[in-house]
C-alpha cells in the first residue's frame, strides 16, 4: 500500500499495554556506592564494621550497600539525639524550628526528581507513583508540620505543650521517604529531636534525606537516620533513653514492641496492618467505583496497609461490576518501574513475592477462583499479575489475612447490615471505602464500620492535613493533621 | 424468525457519573507518555480520524473547495501520509464538495437538522437531512433538541432521532449532545443512552458553537456509555468528539483514552472522529518534527 492514500490505518497498539519504552533517567540520580550512619550530622562509619547491599526488585542488581547498624551504634545515635535534645532543640523558639523544617520541604522539592528516581530504584515502585505521589506528599508533609510549629498553643488551647524527648521511628518499606516524613515532621515540629531506622530493602531515600537535612544546616544530633535490619530496630526500642517509639509495619512486629515496651515510660504510636472492606452499592457510579477499586489494591503493587484488598460487591450489580474489573485488568501495565507508563512496578522483595505465591496457592486449594490478566511478566525481577479472586467466603484465609500483594477478593452481598457485619467481621480496622450515589447511606455506614479512616466514592486519599490511623490490630495512635501532634507532646 | 423487538428503557435509570472520579481517571490517561514509533503511529492516525470541518456563515464554494483539495493532499512533501477521514460542511456545500472529493474515498458528512440550535420544526429537519444526503452526504451530523431533553421530554428527543436516522438512509448518522449546554456528566450520560437506543450510528460531543466543547472527562462518559451499550445489544457505536482540540499531544491523550476505554476494535476512522479544524496543521507539524528532528515555522503548512 506504500505511497497510495489509505483511509483506514490501524494503530499499532495491538494491545492496550503495548506502547514504545518511555523510561525515566537514571542519571537524574547519584546513589553513592555505600552509605554510613547519620548520626550527629555526619556520616559515620558502623562500629559493627558490617554492610548489606541493597538491590533493585526490578533487576535484582545490587545498587549500593548500607551500614548495618548494632547496638552500639544505636546508642549512639541516642546519646547524639539526646544531646542535641538537651542542649539546642528543646530550648529553640518555635518558630526558628519552624524555618529548620520548611527548609527541609524546600530542598525536597528541589531534589524532587532525584528523590522519585532514586524510591522506584529501590523500592521497585513506579515512577509515576513515586514522582507524582510518594516525594510531593512527602515534601507537604514538612510543610504542613513545618507550619503548626510556632502555633502549639492553638493546636492545644489553654494548655502547655511539652516535647516528650527522644523518639526512636521506625519506618517500613512501602512507602520509604513518606513514611520517614509522617514520622520525622510532627516530631520536630512539637520540638522532638529522632533516631530513624529505615526498613532494611528500602533505605536509600532516607539516607538521601540525611544528606537534605545536612544541607538543611539542622543542629547535629537531632536526626539521626540508623540503617540496619529486625535487631536494629530491637535495639533502638529496647533502648533505655528513649521517651517514644513510632512504627509503621506488621501487626506481628507491632506486638513484639508492645511487649517490649510493656512497663516502661515510653509513649508508643503503632501503624499496623490492615484488610479493608471496599462496598460496592448498586446505586454507585460503577465505572468510578471499578477505578477506586483498581487504585485501592493496585496502588504501590498493593503493598499499602489501608489497601481495600477486600471487595463487597451488591448482589444485583456483580456481573457488570466484575466485567468491568476484568476490562480494566487488561489495561493495566506490570513491567519495569522507571518506565512513565508503568502501573503495576515490583514486589519489593523476593521474600514478599514468595508470601504472595503463598497465598495464591492457598486461595486456589480454598477453591476460589483466581483471574489474572493476559499480559506477560518481566523474566527478571520480582513480578506478581494483578490478581482477583472470586468465590470467596468469610472463611477464606485470602479474605481474611493481610497478604500486602495485588491481590483482590471479591465478595457479594444483599442488604447494608449485612454488609456492615462482614466488612466489620476482620481482626483488622484501617480503612474502609463505600460506593454509593446516596448520601444518607454513606452516614450510616460511616458511623458503623470500624475504621480508622472510611472513604467515600474514592479510596486511598491522603493529606498532611488529615489523620490517619487504626481500630483493633491495625494499631493506635494517629498520624497527620492536628491529631498527629499528640502523640508527640505532654499536655500541661 | 420473529424480529427482535429492542425495548425502550428507562432513561431516567441511566447510570449516575461520579463527577469528581471521571475528571480523575480522564486526567490519568494524560500521564502516559507517548513516544517514538507509538507517537509515529499515533500521529498519522489521529490524522487519518480529523473531519476536516467548515460551518461558517461566510463559507462558499471557493473555501469548501480548497478545504477538500487539502483534504486530499494534506502535505504532498510528506510521502505516504493518509488523507483525513471526511469533510464536514453546511448541507448547501455538500454537492461543491462531493465533487470536489471524486473518487478519493474521503466521506462528506454535513450537518443537518437546524444546525447549530437545533431551534427549528421537525419536517424543516427532516427536510434538511434528506437535502443534505441527496447532495451527496454520506454521513449526517444532527443536533439534538437540548430544550426538550432540559425539559425531560425523552420520548420527543428519542423520536426526533429516530426520525432523522430514517431520513438518513444509508447515511450514517452521528448525533451531536451539544455537552456544553448539558452541562453535568449524568445528563451526558443519559443523552448518550438515549440517543444510541434511538439509533445513532455515531455520538458526537459538541456542535463547536458553545464552550465548553469537547473535554477528555465528557467524552469518557460518552465512551463508557458506548462500551455498556456493546455489552447490551453486540452494537458498535462510533465517537466524535469535536471542538477545542487543536493540539497533537490532546489528540494522543484522546486516542490513548480510547485504546484504553474501547480498545483496538475501534482504533480506526469507521468509528472515531475529530472533529476539528486546526488540529490537522499541528499534528502535520509534529510529523515534520518526527522525520526530520527539527520544527518547521507554521509558515510551511498550507492554511485551507
Amino acid at each position: 500500500m506504500a505511497g497510495t492514500k489509505n483511509n483506514t490505518l490501524k494503530l499499532k497498539f495491538d494491545t492496550a499495554r503495548d506502547y514504545a519504552p518511555a523510561p525515566e533517567s537514571k542519571s537524574a540520580a547519584t546513589i553513592q556506592p555505600r552509605y554510613d550512619l547519620f548520626i550527629n550530622g555526619k556520616f559515620e562509619k558502623p562500629l559493627s564494621k558490617k554492610y548489606f547491599a541493597t538491590i533493585n526488585p526490578a533487576t535484582e542488581e545490587k545498587l549500593s550497600e548500607v551500614a548495618d547498624a548494632n547496638a552500639a551504634d544505636v546508642d549512639r545515635a541516642v546519646v547524639a539525639a539526646r544531646q542535641a535534645y538537651n542542649k539546642t532543640w528543646k530550648n529553640m523558639p518555635a518558630k526558628e524550628r519552624g524555618k529548620y523544617i520548611f527548609r527541609i520541604a524546600r530542598i525536597m522539592q528541589e531534589r524532587a526528581r532525584e528523590l522519585a528516581v532514586i524510591e522506584t530504584l529501590d523500592g521497585g515502585k513506579p515512577i509515576r507513583e513515586s514522582r507524582d505521589f510518594d516525594i510531593p506528599t512527602a515534601a507537604n508533609h514538612f510543610f504542613y508540620y513545618a507550619g503548626w510549629a510556632d502555633k502549639l498553643e492553638y493546636a492545644f488551647p489553654n494548655r502547655q505543650t511539652n516535647p516528650l524527648g527522644v523518639a526512636g521511628q521506625i519506618i517500613p518499606w512501602n512507602f520509604p521517604l513518606l513514611m520517614a516524613a509522617w514520622k520525622i515532621a510532627p516530631a520536630l515540629a512539637t520540638g522532638n529531636t529522632v533516631v530513624l531506622k529505615p526498613a532494611e530493602t528500602t533505605p536509600l531515600t532516607a539516607l538521601t534525606l540525611a544528606e537534605i537535612i545536612r544541607e538543611a544546616d539542622l543542629p547535629p544530633g537531632v536526626v539521626n537516620i540508623i540503617t540496619g535490619a529486625g535487631e536494629t530496630g530491637s535495639a533502638l526500642v529496647n533502648h533505655k533513653d528513649i521517651d517514644k517509639v513510632a512504627f509503621t509495619g506488621s501487626t506481628e512486629v507491632g506486638k513484639i514492641i508492645q511487649r517490649a515496651i510493656a512497663g516502661t515510660n515510653k509513649k508508643a504510636t503503632l501503624e499496623l496492618g490492615g484488610k479493608a472492606a471496599n462496598i460496592i452499592f448498586d446505586d454507585a457510579p460503577l465505572d468510578q467505583a471499578v477505578e477506586g477499586v483498581i487504585n485501592g489494591i493496585f496502588f504501590n503493587q498493593g503493598h499499602v496497609c489501608c489497601a481495600g484488598s477486600r471487595l463487597y460487591v451488591q448482589e444485583s450489580v456483580y456481573k457488570q461490576v466484575l466485567r468491568k474489573l476484568k476490562d480494566r485488568l487488561e489495561t493495566l501495565i506490570v513491567g519495569d518501574p522507571m518506565d512513565k507508563n508503568t502501573d503495576i512496578g515490583a514486589i519489593n522483595s523476593k521474600q514478599q513475592l514468595a508470601n504472595i505465591h503463598k497465598y495464591l496457592k492457598i486461595g486456589q486449594q480454598e477453591g476460589a477462583e483466581m483471574y489474572q490478566p493476559s499480559g506477560v511478566l518481566p523474566k527478571k525481577g520480582f513480578f506478581c499479575a494483578p490478581t482477583i479472586f472470586t468465590n470467596v467466603a468469610q472463611s477464606s484465609r485470602i479474605s481474611q489475612e493481610e497478604i500486602f500483594g495485588p491481590v483482590l477478593t471479591i465478595q457479594t452481598f444483599r442488604t447494608d447490615d449485612e454488609v456492615i457485619e462482614k466488612a466489620n467481621n476482620s481482626p483488622y480496622g484501617l480503612s474502609a471505602g463505600v460506593w454509593t450515589d446516596k448520601g444518607s447511606k454513606i452516614f450510616n455506614l460511616t458511623t458503623k464500620l470500624r475504621a480508622g479512616v472510611v472513604w467515600a466514592n474514592t479510596y486511598n486519599q491522603f493529606d498532611p492535613t488529615s489523620p490517619f490511623g487504626g481500630y483493633k490490630e491495625s494499631g493506635y495512635g494517629r498520624e497527620g493533621g492536628l491529631h498527629g501532634l499528640t502523640p508527640y507532646v505532654n499536655l500541661i | 424468525m420473529a424480529e427482535k423487538t429492542i425495548a425502550v428503557p428507562d432513561f431516567s435509570l441511566s447510570p449516575h457519573v461520579d463527577q469528581v472520579g471521571i475528571e480523575e481517571r480522564a486526567a490519568r490517561f494524560t500521564k502516559r507518555s507517548i513516544k517514538k514509533e507509538t507517537k509515529l503511529n499515533g500521529l498519522l492516525l489521529a490524522l487519518n480520524m480529523i473531519d476536516l470541518t467548515t460551518l461558517e456563515g461566510k463559507d462558499s464554494e471557493g473555501k469548501v473547495k480548497q478545504m477538500c483539495y487539502k483534504a486530499m493532499h494534506l502535505l504532498d512533501v510528506y510521502e505516504g501520509l493518509p488523507t483525513v477521514a471526511a469533510v464536514c460542511v453546511y448541507p448547501s456545500m455538500v454537492k461543491t464538495a462531493r465533487a470536489a472529493l471524486g473518487d478519493s474515498g474521503i466521506h462528506v458528512a454535513s450537518v443537518a437538522t437546524g444546525f447549530p440550535s437545533g431551534q427549528a420544526p421537525r419536517d424543516v429537519k427532516i427536510r434538511d437531512t434528506k437535502f443534505a444526503v441527496q447532495q451527496g452526504a454520506d454521513e449526517v451530523d444532527m443536533v439534538i433538541s437540548r430544550g426538550k431533553f432540559l425539559e425531560g421530554e425523552y420520548n420527543y428527543v428519542f423520536d426526533e432521532i429516530a426520525m432523522i436516522k430514517e431520513a438518513c438512509g444509508d447515511a450514517r448518522l452521528k448525533v451531536i449532545l451539544e455537552t456544553g449546554e448539558l452541562v453535568t456528566y449524568d445528563k451526558v450520560r443519559k443523552a448518550s443512552d438515549l440517543a444510541m437506543h434511538a439509533g445513532a450510528d455515531f455520538i458526537k460531543t459538541s456542535t463547536g458553537k458553545i464552550a465548553p466543547a469537547a473535554t477528555m472527562p465528557v467524552t469518557l462518559v460518552m465512551l463508557e456509555a458506548i462500551r455498556d451499550f456493546y455489552y447490551k445489544t453486540g452494537k458498535m457505536i462510533g465517537m466524535k468528539p469535536a471542538g477545542g482540540i487543536s493540539k497533537s499531544k490532546q489528540a494522543l491523550h484522546y486516542l490513548v483514552m480510547l485504546n484504553e476505554t474501547l480498545g483496538e476494535a475501534w482504533m480506526n476512522n469507521h468509528w472515531f472522529r475529530f472533529g476539528a479544524s486546526s488540529l490537522a496543521n499541528d499534528v502535520l507539524m509534529q510529523l515534520m518534527k518526527e522525520k526530520t528532528g527539527i520544527y518547521q515555522g507554521k509558515d510551511y503548512f498550507p492554511l485551507d
